[in-house]
């Protein structure tokens, strides 16, 4: 189980050597130690290994993540998970703004807190928080699912496609053509399997609401042509 | 005018007196860490131990060697009482009486037209110079400085020269100063209206603006806390502050809140980062209470 001390190893060193393992590898177990806030910490890996890292991390942390799962074990800054493919990203503390934006597939695991613009753009990627999230979350956001199960701030899910928010306390706002939406079979299924892949028990699907598009921005509406 | 997209702010406000004589060794740290938000130049202001029977008056020179020696007893003469200065490299801090701070400016205004003043109050030093951060808490000597609380800034500048007077932070009343990152879109009409009132510039910097903002609310009898209540009303941008008065400590975040932010508490401190990275090294910061401040929300502490 190799370790890195960023206090001795470059970032860089580290990052080029996670980028050179590939599937089949034996070294499957990295400990990272020290990473004092620094930025991109384990950004670009592209092989089924896990990545525990002992400290906060600054911006970007598991960026492009494909295939590995990324533990922080503390709070992660701007960005973590940014354009994630698959694999899984767990943080155990706050993550700061744009958690999982643009994120394409894969699994974020947020333990306390997520700021504002969680899951902007989100594309395919699934997200759990377990604290609160902050404004403009989902803001555009595609597909994947978000899952909240905290509060949620000002304008959720703003312009937002085709993604599946689920949150179980209070929403402050919606934003423009995010609606509530009804609870159906195959949503409460699809909760329990995301609660469940999240390690998280004792709540209940029913506890959640779901919000997604009204599809009403979806086309250009004429009766608005005199505004332009 | 100015827009300050990256820089980088740090802030330091000590609860256990024992930290005290550490202040400055532990501001140098953090500002260092964020160099790199903001290479072009840096400032900081340190509040020391106040003494309210006399006034420092800190002045920045771009001829420090032909406007230093001899100030003090110019400033002496002209005010008729005893005025001592400390020099270091650019800046220099005049001491007098209390009593004779304004006729003290006006006659640095006479005695030459180079000086400008920095900050004036019982606690407060302001340094502020164009260069890596490193290099400007150097050049100050800010590593062995002493006190109660103390805001440093790193700027990049996007929009306006690199300047001394450029530099934050901007000091606008008596012990008073704020740093900014972000940019306002109203400053101009603020700045209008408070001219009106009686308020002077030194810039056309958008920052002054809302160091003068803050410092006209005072004038009105609010605490720092209020004043930055009324400034969500008021200022209009982007913008994250954070702001000394001779005993407070205040943070605000406008409510889009694009520019990052992290505060850090524990018994013996609180204190401010553009990241995390600038907290790293503080005492006991493994425990320590951290968190991103909420967008339009005062955060305010008072000794």
């Amino acid at each position: 189980m190799p370790t890195v001390d960023l206090a001795e190893t470059s970032l860089r060193e580290f990052n080029q050597t996670l980028h050179g393992l590939r599937e089949g590898t034996n070294e499957t177990e990295w400990i990272v130690l020290n990473p004092k806030g620094q930025h991109a910490v384990a950004v670009g890996i592209d092989a089924p290994i896990r990545v525990e890292i002992k400290g906060s991390v600054g911006y970007y942390c598991a960026g492009m993540n494909k295939l590995a799962t990324v533990v922080v074990d503390g709070s992660a800054g701007p960005g973590v998970a940014e354009n994630m493919m698959s694999g899984t990203v767990v943080v155990k503390g706050d993550a700061s703004q744009y958690a999982g934006a643009t994120g394409r597939g894969g699994l974020l695991v947020i333990e306390g807190n997520a700021s504002s613009r969680c899951g902007i753009s989100m594309k395919g990627i699934d997200i759990v928080v377990r604290g609160n999230i902050g404004h403009m979350s989902a803001f555009m956001a595609q597909s994947g699912n978000l899952v909240v199960l905290g509060d949620a701030g000002d304008a959720l899910g703003d312009s937002i496609y085709e993604a599946r928010l689920f949150v179980r306390g209070a929403v402050k706002s919606l934003g423009a053509d995010c609606i509530e939406k009804e609870m159906r079979p195959e949503h409460v299924a699809l909760l329990e399997e995301l609660l469940e892949k999240a390690g998280i028990d004792g709540v209940e699907p029913a506890e959640f609401k779901r919000y997604g598009s009204a599809r009403k921005l979806y086309n250009f509406n004429i009766d608005n042509a005199d505004a332009y | 005018m100015v827009e300050d997209s990256m820089c980088g702010i740090v802030g330091l406000f000590l609860k256990d007196k024992s930290l005290e004589p550490k202040l400055g060794a532990m501001l140098a740290d953090m500002l260092s860490r964020m160099g790199d938000r903001g290479p072009d130049s840096a400032g900081f202001a340190v509040y020391g131990e106040a003494n309210a029977a006399a006034a420092k008056i800190t002045v920045q020179s771009a001829q420090p060697r032909d406007d230093f020696p001899g100030l003090a007893d110019k400033l002496s003469t002209a005010i008729g009482a005893p005025a001592d200065i400390r020099i270091k490299d650019t800046h220099a801090v005049l001491g007098v009486p209390a009593d004779k701070l304004q006729d003290a400016r006006d006659a640095l205004v006479e005695i030459s037209p180079r000086l400008r003043v920095m900050g004036v109050g019982e606690a407060i030093e302001i340094y502020k110079e164009v260069g890596y951060p490193t290099e400007v808490s150097r050049r100050f000597d800010l590593q062995h400085m002493t006190g109660t609380h103390g805001i440093g800034h790193t700027r990049m500048a996007t929009e306006s020269a690199v300047t001394t007077l450029g530099a934050h932070p901007f000091s606008t009343g008596p012990d008073e100063c704020l740093v900014h990152n972000g940019s306002l879109s109203n400053h101009n009409n603020i700045r209008r209206d408070l001219v009106r009132d009686g308020m002077r510039f030194e810039t056309e910097n958008d920052t002054e603006v809302a160091a003068a903002y803050l410092t006209w609310r005072m004038n009105q009898g609010l605490n720092l806390g209020e004043a930055l209540e009324k400034s969500l009303d008021d200022l209009d941008g982007f913008y994250t502050f954070v702001v000394g008065t001779k005993d407070g400590f205040g943070v605000l975040r406008d409510p889009i809140a694009c520019k990052p932010a992290v505060l850090a508490e524990t018994d013996q401190y609180v204190a401010f980062g553009s990241e995390y990275r600038a907290l790293v090294n503080l005492p006991g910061i493994e425990n320590a209470r951290v968190w991103e401040p909420e967008p339009a929300t005062v955060y305010f502490w008072e000794h």
